[in-house]
């Protein structure tokens, strides 16, 4: 066993430091050593996205990330969204536009749709459809996401 | 109070699973848990000489290795559950870990159970195990050859089942003026719901008590089977699936993987977790369709429809899984004949091992494979004839004056009206208009077309008798548990067990409806066989039509009883009392009332009953179904195929379907949307590969074609309502309506766009590389 390494990051706001294996997934760290279990694993080849967080504000596959390679970073995960009790307007968004089925993919399609809004604060279906290329979902056909999408870009300051 | 049977009521799932709060089976950790990883055969057909797992055993961290040889006397054989009759079945020995032999790549050999997930998959490299491999096959035909290399000694020429269904279609190909002969190829799928498999078993060696968290459709169906594997009373073993991230069939079947968890952790005295990663899923996980369909249509000139002939090759897998000979036969041969009055029909099936991950239910399971058949059948002879398509379906459409129908299969159609649908689907569509935009596309080299599917399928599974009948190893009633709890609160208890279709917010609307009281003050409970008395679970689009009617029942007998009670505190007779709006009160009287929620405090304080009846406020009912429901629909698909790549882009989409009465607009909506994406990415882009030595060539999301968002329109979905006669709530189902209608509706729209090249016919999927060949004049790259 490789020798373990400390890190330091702050996840949702809450500062935590962690002693781990060079090779430890963030997502791993994020849900079996922080307990955040709402981050989900869909694959393991980096192409269903549902592990996707903010990391320094930007969405990235928390698969594709070592624990290592987060440190010092600040991290959101679906469990930071909801602000003093108050969903986040994507959250709202997809419970408005029945954006989730079985709610998997979930965490994950709200951290991109994040992405998608915070690079283009309205943008067109066209637009939303390519920018949830990094997402799979099984359930939903897409199209209620889209429109989960166009709900909080309506209601989204910027 | 809003009436809420009908409203689009928010999901009451969706605040726990936005915030991230659901509670999926890899969700959990228990303390003392360990981290259970198995090693997957890498050929797909190979006898084991030796195994050595001295190395994998003496990695730190390692806690134990398990191979067949220790599940001797502790872990049976994992059954098949649906065996047709009359079909000359043979249910070959399925071992959870393989012993002797290997039979499909991604087949158990050992279990490694380690102190973390990393160091128990670290271990799975250091197991040896000595293979002589064995000639292979893949293709289910080419399985059932004299000479083929033979997976069961005990399954001559690999056919597990020869089934057949219908009466005898000689006359009706005599009396044909015309007859249309295609194969069809329905190409393997694989699930792929968003979340893996996972267990996690926790056992209690004093009170011989095992909980099992697994990733089920269906726990109570999974608790009895592992009860028989694992030896486990049934009334010691818990089977919890609380949050389910999807399904579509693959979760309906008991895997050896859950019962090697739960044997783990009886053997090792501390709590065991598996999850499955993706690669695993796409080998270990069912898949689903694989076929090839031999078929021959019976026709006069004018478009009517005399016979139909089918013979299919069902490719079943390696072993066949739980309820895997099932789809085939009984679910895909007896709704052949589709919407259509046709009097000769026969089907036979033959079922055939192959060395490939086994198959089972994948949304629609059986119903796309038949309505793809007929959907192209009958737009192949309306191109034989020079008939529109839309003419030849409404020549010969069940009229809906003909309803209760008898199949030549033996169905009984309980209710429809399909030229309602179409009707319906046409003018959504403007389908002249897009008649004539064809024709001025073609006039600049352009390739537009347009398909139709119009469908009846059979779910609501089922009557328990006819389960039984065909072969079904369990009942398919549902319970349902409706308890009032003082403060006027409602809990549900359903032997249903969804994941994803909404039912926590459809139930409740079905009981705050009855009841008069709020959605909120209703909690629907599923996924525990400690907490919910039965249940056969969710699949077969039966969660609302049997569950849901088990639910009413109850509410009905809470409510009978709640009306003695409230008669008692009004003084009046029991035929004096009229409930309304969660209201009680007298006839003539509307100023002498009782509200439900005192009603319900009076039935627990018991203070002042009426004599003999007993205190409390519930009910619960198993409830039967008479018939299956059968759905049906119209829809249209218009593509456009890019003459330079081959590309198809779907222009418009119209979907009219009829579940019968709509408890909730936008969950019905959601489960269109979802159907039809999945049916089209049968038709256009999903397919698992394999390579003649048996190796999953697809075995990735980088390799197999998932639907994204960015291949769709948005649809335009609608309904019509025609009420299911036999429940007490109207409904049909919905969850796979979308599935099996979209599939042939897309080909055909490529088909039709493609005539100008003298296409008649295409195999799934239609990939840009197959139409450019053809575009192309055929010639190779």
């Amino acid at each position: 066993m490789a020798e373990k390494k400390a890190i330091a990051l702050q996840v949702n706001g809450t500062q935590y430091t962690a002693e781990v294996e060079p090779r430890l997934l963030l997502v791993h760290l994020l849900r079996d050593v922080l307990g955040l279990t709402g981050t989900h694993i869909g694959c393991d080849t980096s192409q269903c996205g549902v592990c996707t967080v903010l990391m320094d504000g930007r969405a990235v596959k928390s698969c594709s990330v070592l624990a290592v390679q987060a440190d010092g970073a600040e991290i959101t995960t679906v469990e930071g969204l909801a602000q003093n009790g108050h969903l986040h307007p994507v959250q709202e968004a997809f419970w408005e536009k029945h954006g989730l089925q079985c709610g998997f993919c979930t965490p994950g399609a709200m951290m991109v749709a994040i992405g998608i809004l915070q690079e283009n604060p309205h943008p067109s279906e066209e637009e939303i459809r390519q920018g949830l290329n990094g997402i799979i979902c099984r359930c939903t056909g897409y199209e209620n996401i889209v429109r989960a999408v166009q709900h909080a870009a309506e209601r989204m300051p910027g | 109070m809003a009436k809420v049977f009908g409203a689009a009521v928010k999901r009451r799932e969706d605040p726990r699973l936005i915030r991230g709060k659901g509670r999926y089976t890899d969700d959990i950790r228990l303390p003392g848990m360990l981290y259970a990883a198995i090693l997957r055969s890498p050929y797909a057909h190979a006898r084991i000489r030796k195994i050595d797992a001295e190395q994998a055993k003496k990695l730190p961290g390692v806690v134990a290795v398990f191979t067949g040889a220790d599940l001797e006397g502790k872990v049976g054989p994992i059954p098949t559950a649906w065996l047709p009759p009359d079909s000359d079945m043979k249910t070959p020995a399925h071992p959870a870990l393989a012993k002797e032999k290997v039979r499909y790549v991604g087949d158990g050999v050992a279990l490694v159970v380690a102190e973390d997930r990393y160091i128990a998959r670290d271990a799975l490299d250091l197991i040896q195990v000595d293979y002589e491999v064995l000639p292979t096959v893949v293709d289910a035909e080419k399985a059932m050859e004299e000479g083929a290399p033979l997976l069961h000694d005990d399954v001559p020429k690999n056919v597990a089942f020869h089934w057949q269904a219908g009466n005898d279609p000689a006359p009706a190909f005599h009396e044909a003026e015309v007859v249309i002969r295609q194969s069809f190829r329905q190409q393997r799928l694989i699930p792929n719901a968003m979340e893996p498999r996972a267990a996690v078993a926790q056992y209690n060696s004093g009170s011989g008590e095992m909980t099992l968290y697994i990733t089920s459709q269906n726990p109570h169906i999974h608790r009895v089977l592992l009860s028989n594997i694992l030896g486990i009373p049934e009334h010691k073993l818990r089977i919890v699936a609380v949050d389910v991230g999807g399904g579509f069939g693959s979760k309906i079947a008991c895997y050896p993987d859950e019962a090697l968890v739960a044997f783990a952790a009886r053997e090792l005295g501390r709590p065991v977790k598996w999850s499955e990663g993706r690669s695993e899923n796409f080998q270990a996980t069912t898949h689903g369709r694989d076929g090839i369909i031999h078929a021959e249509l019976a026709a006069k000139k004018d478009g009517t429809i005399l016979g139909l002939r089918l013979r299919m090759v069902a490719n079943m897998g390696a072993y066949l899984s739980t309820a895997g000979p099932g789809v085939p036969t009984i679910l895909f041969g007896l709704i052949t004949p589709g919407p259509y009055t046709i009097p000769q029909v026969h089907v036979e099936t033959y079922g055939v091992l192959t060395n490939t991950t086994p198959i089972d239910a994948y949304r629609g399971a059986g119903r796309p494979e038949a309505t793809y058949v007929i959907e192209r059948l009958v737009d192949l002879l309306a191109m034989e004839l020079g008939m529109d398509p839309v003419e030849v379906r409404k020549k010969n459409f069940i009229p809906a004056d003909a309803f209760p129908y008898h199949t030549a299969t033996g169905l009984e159609y309980d209710s429809g009206n399909y030229q309602g649908a179409l009707e319906k689907a046409l003018k959504m569509l403007d389908y002249e208009g897009w008649r004539k935009k064809q024709e001025e596309a073609r006039k600049e080299g352009r390739y537009i077309g347009i398909g139709w599917s119009t469908y009846v399928e059979i779910c609501g599974l089922g009557p328990s008798q006819v389960a039984g009948a065909v072969g079904f190893q369990g009942g398919l009633y549902e319970s349902a548990t409706v308890r009032f709890h003082p403060t006027g609160k409602v809990t549900v208890f359903t032997g249903t067990s969804p994941h994803g279709q909404g039912e926590e917010t459809t139930f409740a609307q079905v009981v705050a409806d009855r009841f008069g009281i709020p959605v909120e003050d209703v909690e629907v409970v599923h996924g525990d066989t400690d907490r919910i008395a039965m249940g056969w679970g969710t699949y077969g689009s039966r969660t609302t039509p049997v569950g849901g009617s088990a639910i009413a029942v109850a509410a009905e007998r809470v409510l009978e009883k709640a009306t003695k009670i409230a008669a008692h505190m009004l003084e009046v007779a029991e035929e004096d009392v009229e409930f309304e709006g969660g209201v009680f009160h007298v006839k003539g009287m509307p100023d002498k009332q009782a509200k439900i929620q005192d009603v319900v405090l009076q039935a627990y304080l018991a203070w002042n009953l009426p004599q003999g009846l007993e205190p409390g406020l519930e009910a619960q009912s198993f409830y039967d179904p008479v018939n299956f429901t059968y759905p049906f629909g119209a829809h249209a698909c218009v593509t456009e195929v890019d003459g330079e790549t081959g590309e198809i882009k779907i222009l418009k989409y119209v979907a009219v379907d009829d579940c019968g009465p709509i408890i909730n607009p936008m969950i019905v909506e959601g489960q269109v949307h979802g159907g039809v994406v999945q049916g089209i990415g049968q038709a256009l882009y999903e397919e698992a590969v394999y390579d003649e030595n048996g190796q999953l060539l697809t075995g990735t999301f980088q390799d197999y074609a998932m639907p994204k968002a960015r291949f769709f329109p948005m649809f335009d979905t609608d309904h019509t309502v025609t009420p299911a006669p036999h429940n007490p709530l109207g409904v049909k189902g919905v969850g796979e309506t979308g599935t099996i209608a979209s599939t042939p509706a897309v080909v055909n729209s490529v088909v039709d766009a493609l005539r100008p090249f003298g296409v008649k016919d295409l195999e799934m999927p239609l990939k840009p590389e197959k139409i450019w060949r053809i575009l192309s004049g055929g010639k190779k790259s």
